[in-house]
């Protein structure tokens, strides 16, 4: 980790449940006694765009953005989206990546490919590379629609937050019909 | 007790601690999320306006009243409201009023990036800047106090960094001791006729004077002297961007961005050795700094366009940057219309007919982008109506005929009804469409005046926007269903061709608004591979859940397939196919 500061990347499409994958990952750490910082772009970015959410934590955070280059973590919610953001992170840092690839426009059209060997282009500039199919995690725990907490709780081994932090604030952010399932896929991601 | 908040919910948090009575917006991305919290607050009277203009006033009208009000806009939404807010700065308040205005630098959502902090002096207001969620519950708070203590509007002013990012935030108690609003009279401060007017702006002018002393005294001005050798005055998010870049610098912290506490600034310059200004945008601090006669350096080294972030600033400084991984040649992902979007076949017709689109802002705005590549002028809210006026009065009879303004519903009501008041007034022939599908949907789904409910999700009255238009004096008034492309093209067709003022209205939803009853999912649609000749036309209309497969073999040949997580069944994708080879699985 940079200096005294936790720097993660959460990355991928607009709809992927990666605002809430970092407002579960800003609470627990705030709940672990980390000044914490978060920001992302809403707006545009909605309809079916890029999406990157920068979340510091820890003594004291300034800056609300990562610093170009400082990312311990890369979080990458679809492949094309996790290795656009490989320059943000810094050498030796780690990528825990969906195995999913969703087709930007162009693609669709058929008017490009959608890029190939991203795995090895991205392990072989970061050797920590965990990929993990959050889809069939959290098929496992009962919901597809929970892979993004299933990604987190492989995110969340990484980090020093100890679990129950991890529930409280899964039983803060998420609506209660859909916490059990929730939990269960944070469990199955954690227990990678 | 301890909150993590964004900078719009600590904005309303505050407004609620300072014992806000009114809040009303026009929404517009980064503000939005202000008037969405303040909502949360039962004793806030939230409300959206129709426009920035109306919301202030509205404010300016519950200040008058003797209640505390906050007015939020985006920073163009202040263009709009400038004209009652040039003279409010004249009749000053009764009840605290705080406009908050949210700059968007880098334009991640907005059309320009115009500094906010030039209106403040302009408008001869004073502004405060906040550099995070606790600043900004604070300094709204203080802002409602300042502007009783010195009888003016304050404006704060945040952007998109601070509005959307989040921090963790001490929640305080809504204070009580105010006075119960009741009307009272005072035309000689409150009617400003230039006798009036006259009287108060010596006033303002003695104001800001006395501000700007009482600012060097203010905690919210922070003097912080580490190593003196660099000293850099700055504000709102660039603070945080210094402390984390260069964490012995001494800073000057300010607060209170007009008027600047001048006595401030030349005490802490003549402490430190060399002095800087890390302003985004305008070198608004650094102009006013030099003309104190203090050398400074700013945009000598910092970029007047864009947003700052650690790694500019480090260049900025020429320090050096963490070793950088080579970024990737990959597709790009941009923003699209959503799956089922009533916009969508609208556009198709009008590539079709080879028009002349002078469009406006909403999510409509993405036709602009392939395959649609619908949209040749985009300028400001209400503008497609006016300018499509202005083609006509030009251009040949024959390309007259080609000029279509497309608005939205929201827009329309925004500022578009003066545009076609004028097109009937002067008798233009050009043709309107009016993309109306009951909500404000690029900002994230707001009510207004036409989608039938108020913003704390009362039921109101639905303007009916065909009957608008015709008290406006339109005469041919079309309503069609965007779903059906041919009805749509051929209406569309005829209005064009018509040599007067004529309006057409789409009639289908947003498929993202989540009340009961309003968009419905139709049967999903499939690609029948055996029947599909792989002719690409159902890719023509942009549909994201509409996917080429390649045969895989290195041709150019393949099938289409649609995927049924995203279908919607608006059925526009089955009337493009000639080879019947879409249609609904039921």
């Amino acid at each position: 980790m940079s200096g005294q500061i936790t720097n993660i990347l959460l990355v991928g499409v607009g709809g992927q449940g990666i605002l809430l994958a970092s407002e579960i990952l800003s609470e627990a750490a705030m709940l672990a006694g980390f000044d914490v910082k978060k920001s992302e772009i809403h707006g545009m970015s909605q309809r079916g765009g890029s999406v990157v959410s920068h979340v510091r934590y820890g003594k004291e955070v300034f800056s609300p953005i990562v610093p170009e280059g400082e990312g311990d973590i890369l979080f990458g919610f679809e492949l094309m989206e996790t290795c656009r953001s490989l320059p943000l992170i810094r050498p030796g840092g780690a990528v825990v990546a969906n195995d999913l690839q969703i087709s930007p426009p162009a693609v669709l059209m058929g008017q490009e490919s959608y890029p190939e060997g991203l795995l090895e282009r991205i392990k072989g500039s970061f050797p920590d590379f965990l990929l993990v199919d959050g889809q069939k995690l959290a098929s496992d725990a009962g919901n597809v629609r929970a892979s993004n907490t299933a990604l987190l709780g492989a995110v969340s081994k990484r980090l020093a937050i100890a679990e129950e932090l991890w529930m409280q604030a899964l039983e803060k952010m998420v609506p209660t019909k859909a916490l059990e399932v929730n939990k269960k896929a944070f469990l199955i991601g954690r227990g990678l | 007790m301890k909150e993590i908040l964004s900078g719009n919910e600590a904005i309303a948090r505050g407004a609620y601690e300072a014992g806000c009575r009114v809040a009303c917006a026009y929404p517009g991305t980064p503000s939005t999320e202000i008037l969405e919290n303040t909502i949360n607050y039962k004793e806030i009277n939230s409300s959206w306006a129709p426009n920035e203009k109306v919301a202030l006033e509205v404010a300016i009208g519950a200040s008058f009243g003797g209640g505390r009000a906050l007015c939020t806009m985006k920073h163009v939404g202040v263009n709009v409201a400038a004209d009652p807010l040039f003279t409010l700065s004249y009749t000053g308040v009764r009840g605290g009023l705080v406009l908050v205005v949210a700059d968007d630098p880098e334009m991640h959502s907005s059309q320009n990036e115009q500094d906010s902090r030039n209106y403040a002096r302009f408008a001869k207001v004073p502004m405060l800047e906040p550099s995070d969620s606790q600043e900004c519950k604070e300094f709204t708070r203080l802002a409602f106090q300042l502007s009783e203590e010195y009888d003016t509007p304050v404006m704060v002013r945040s952007c998109t960094r601070i509005s959307h990012g989040k921090s963790i935030v001490e929640l305080g108690e809504r204070v009580s001791d105010l006075p119960e609003p009741r009307l009272e009279r005072n035309p000689a401060k409150l009617v400003m006729l230039p006798g009036n007017a006259r009287v108060r702006h010596p006033l303002v002018e003695q104001m800001l004077v006395k501000l700007s002393e009482a600012g060097s005294a203010m905690a919210i001005n922070r003097l912080e002297l580490r190593d003196k050798s660099i000293g850099i005055i700055t504000s709102g998010v660039c603070y945080q961007y210094v402390r984390e870049v260069m964490p012995n610098a001494s800073t000057l912290k300010l607060g209170l961005v007009n008027p600047l506490p001048q006595n401030l600034i030349r005490d802490f310059a003549a402490q430190v050795d060399s002095v800087y200004v890390v302003e985004e945008l305008d070198p608004f601090i650094e102009i006013q700094v030099k003309a104190m006669g203090i050398k400074v350096i700013g945009k000598e080294i910092i970029s007047l366009c864009g947003e700052l972030t650690p790694g500019r600033l480090r260049s900025a400084f020429g320090l050096s940057q963490a070793t950088e991984v080579q970024a990737e040649k990959l597709p790009g992902r941009p923003p699209n219309m959503c799956p089922g979007c009533p916009h969508r076949g609208v556009f198709y017709a009008l590539k079709q007919l080879k028009a002349y689109v002078t469009g406006d802002i909403g999510c409509y705005t993405l036709a602009f982008m392939p395959p649609l590549s619908a949209m040749d002028t985009c300028v400001c809210m209400g503008a497609s109506i006016g300018m499509a006026t202005g083609v006509t009065k030009v251009v040949s009879d024959q390309e007259k005929k080609k000029v279509v303004a497309v608005i939205g519903d929201s827009t329309f009501l925004h500022t578009g009804i003066n545009g076609l008041m004028d097109m009937v007034y002067n008798n233009s022939p050009a043709t309107v469409i009016i993309l109306d599908n009951s909500i404000t949907a690029m900002t994230g789904r707001q009510d207004n005046p036409a989608s039938g409910f108020t913003l704390m999700d009362d039921p109101a009255h639905a303007i009916n926007i065909p009957l608008l238009c015709q008290a406006l004096g339109v005469k041919n008034i079309r309503t069609v269903n965007p779903l059906d492309l041919e009805e749509t093209k051929r209406v569309i067709a005829e209005e064009m061709e018509r040599p007067e003022t004529s309006v057409v209205i789409t009639n289908k939803p947003c498929v993202l608004i989540k009340r009961e009853d309003v968009f419905q999912k139709g049967p999903l649609y499939a690609v029948d591979a055996d029947r599909c000749t792989g002719c690409r036309a159902c890719l023509n209309i942009g549909c994201p859940a509409i996917e080429w497969r390649p045969a895989g073999d290195g041709s150019r040949k393949g099938k289409a397939r649609i995927d049924p997580l995203l279908c919607t069944g608006c059925d526009v994708c089955r009337q493009l196919c000639k080879f019947e080879a879409i249609g609904s699985g039921k």
